[in-house]
């Protein structure tokens, strides 16, 4: 991948990391905005930020607060449960991964 | 009129019996009935729940309880997850889905004895300026209905609007609640950062997401703020502070009071839109407000941070739709990366799959620290020139968004374009800084929006700054034709 304009190759490489298919039709659709979009973000190159701090958070000094380990919640597994696709014996179904 | 009553005056015919939350809640039910098909403001109604809430606060009251919102209706933006109810974020991925909890706002509210009437149509999973991204169909702006309602909170912003609510909730990441309210001409707040809880809100972008309100008025918006805001342990980044008493601070003379002119918000503004702004400055100073124009140099570079920032979060948050616990799933998988592409392929929209490839490109082996590590950067450049500006002044003003409304279908094609939105309001979210939308005044017919941009935690002197605009002007009064 370069910066600037992505290929067709870049946005089936970027869709297969984030777990998306994206069909024959929609890919000239995701080349030229993503690519646009791209372009638009390369603005940032510009700044000067030589010495300055990545801020990852918007409130300084913020700590993640601890908690003492202990059960807080009852079973609610079947209530959870019952928005999933195909549930067996408490357990979630998926293809078979191992033969 | 029910439905053009404030909640105050509401809450007195309330406590006098001269009406009852039951009589209220069928008002409005009966308003989104008649006037909802035209708007695609809610997307789900929940009218035999609703009539419950409404008995069971018609009952608390009687018993001698009192609340501002006890018996008050209201909506719920459909990114709050309601125990029992479709909470479906406006997206296919979460069509079927109902939420087996509260969020704690959801809580809160009911708590208080708000009743839910419905939830709200959005943009799907909060990503869009427009509302056009929803799996449900675009909203219509009640002012015309050829025009966007502005987005993610559409649905929300409109049916305030339209009176099919007192007030509606909605959530800000970008200027999901601010750039609506100035599109549909009504109040909108954007509370600091953790002031207000997001457990149960589902995530887009977690370093930007809060929570806040929709209302007529920034005196209605000061109590349902004051009813929403507030420590909330389950939520990580959660803020342990008291929260103050917004009403009773509304009325504080606002003599002395700096407000700071936002210079970079001038640039390119069309001058029918400047001299509105340069109107609510003279009624500010006729109020004891001095007015300083203040710059921030880095602020222009606050739509390309975001939408590194942003998308890199989103695509991490929407990682967990994978086709397996809840959510769609398609047809027929093949094996488990079938499945978990072609669930998420089939389930998410155009734009939510635009924005998680953005995040996955700004983060992936190669361009982290061009992308994403210099984004983050910026972003302290930006929040660094709101500290130095509130170093000087109180509050900042400015336009809300460039344009009025747009028609619908004008700029969806173009994301960059739709992205500029969002130009005015996006600083605040990087900074994690509280922002007001109210209405002042119109151009072609539609409603403009006056910003309100404070320090964190200043939401009390930015409601009472906009209630006293409110005191002088009477632009938040005004209806669209049909939904007087």
């Amino acid at each position: 991948m370069s910066t600037g304009s992505l290929t067709r190759q870049d946005v089936q490489k970027i869709a297969q990391l984030a777990r998306l298919s994206i069909t024959e039709q929609e890919m000239p659709l995701y080349v030229t905005s993503l690519s646009s979009i791209v372009n638009f973000v390369d603005e940032l190159s510009r700044a000067q930020t030589g010495g300055v701090e990545p801020m990852a958070h918007p409130l300084d000094g913020q700590h993640q607060r601890l908690r003492p380990d202990v059960v807080t919640e009852s079973d609610n597994h079947e209530k959870h449960q019952a928005n999933a696709p195909a549930v067996q014996g408490g357990l979630y179904v998926v293809p078979r991964v191992i033969d | 009129m029910l439905h053009t009553l404030s909640i105050g005056e509401l809450g007195k015919s309330l406590k006098s019996g001269q009406t009852s939350s039951v009589e209220l809640t069928r008002h409005f039910l009966g308003r989104i009935e008649r006037l909802n098909p035209a708007l695609n403001a809610l997307i789900t109604l929940t009218a035999e729940q609703a009539l419950k809430a409404a008995a069971a606060a018609d009952v608390r009251r009687a018993a001698g309880e009192e609340h501002p919102l006890l018996g008050i209706p209201l909506i719920h933006k459909d990114i709050f997850c309601t125990d029992g109810v479709r909470t479906s974020c406006g997206s296919r991925m979460l069509d079927n889905f109902i939420a087996p909890y509260d969020a704690t706002i959801v809580t809160r509210l009911k708590e208080a004895g708000a009743v839910m009437l419905g939830k709200s149509n959005m943009d799907e999973f909060a990503m869009g300026s427009s509302n056009e991204t929803s799996y449900y169909g675009p909203v219509k702006n009640p002012w015309d209905t050829t025009k966007v309602p502005g987005g993610s909170s559409g649905g929300s912003a409109a049916a305030t609007a339209a009176r099919l609510a007192p007030f509606a909730t909605g959530t800000d990441t970008g200027g999901s609640i601010r750039q609506p309210a100035a599109l549909t001409g009504v109040t909108g707040v954007k509370p600091t950062y953790g002031r207000v809880s997001r457990y149960g809100m589902v995530a887009f972008a977690s370093s930007l997401d809060q929570a806040g309100v929709f209302a007529h008025s920034a005196a209605d918006a000061a109590i349902v703020l004051r009813a929403m805001a507030g420590f909330d342990p389950r939520d990580s980044t959660s803020i342990d502070a008291p929260v103050p008493d917004y009403p009773a601070a509304l009325e504080k003379p606002l003599t002395g009071l700096k407000i700071g002119l936002l210079r970079e918000f001038f640039d390119g503004l069309e001058a029918r839109n400047t001299a509105l702004i340069h109107e609510a400055l003279k009624i500010y100073r006729s109020l004891g407000a001095q007015t300083v124009e203040v710059s921030l140099p880095h602020l222009p570079l606050s739509v390309p941070t975001y939408y590194v920032v942003a998308p890199a979060e989103c695509s991490s948050n929407l990682s967990r739709f994978d086709g397996v616990r809840f959510g769609y799933r398609c047809e027929k998988p093949k094996d488990l990366l079938d499945l978990y592409t072609r669930s998420r392929g089939e389930g998410f929209g155009a734009e939510v799959k635009r924005r998680i490839m953005t995040g996955t490109y700004v983060l992936s082996a190669g361009y982290f620290d061009a992308y994403y590590l210099k984004a983050q950067k910026v972003r302290r450049l930006i929040t660094d020139d709101f500290r130095a500006a509130f170093a000087q002044v109180d509050l900042l003003i400015g336009p809300t968004t460039p344009t009025p409304a747009f028609a619908i279908g004008a700029k969806i094609n173009d994301p960059v374009t739709m992205y500029l939105n969002d130009i005015y309001t996006i600083g605040a979210n990087l900074a994690g800084l509280p922002g007001l939308s109210l209405p002042c005044g119109f151009v072609d017919e539609l409603p403009m929006g006056l910003q309100l941009i404070g320090p964190h935690f200043s939401e009390a002197k930015l409601l009472n700054a906009a209630h006293k605009f409110q005191q002088a002007t009477d632009w938040h009064r005004q209806s669209p034709r049909g939904y007087e």
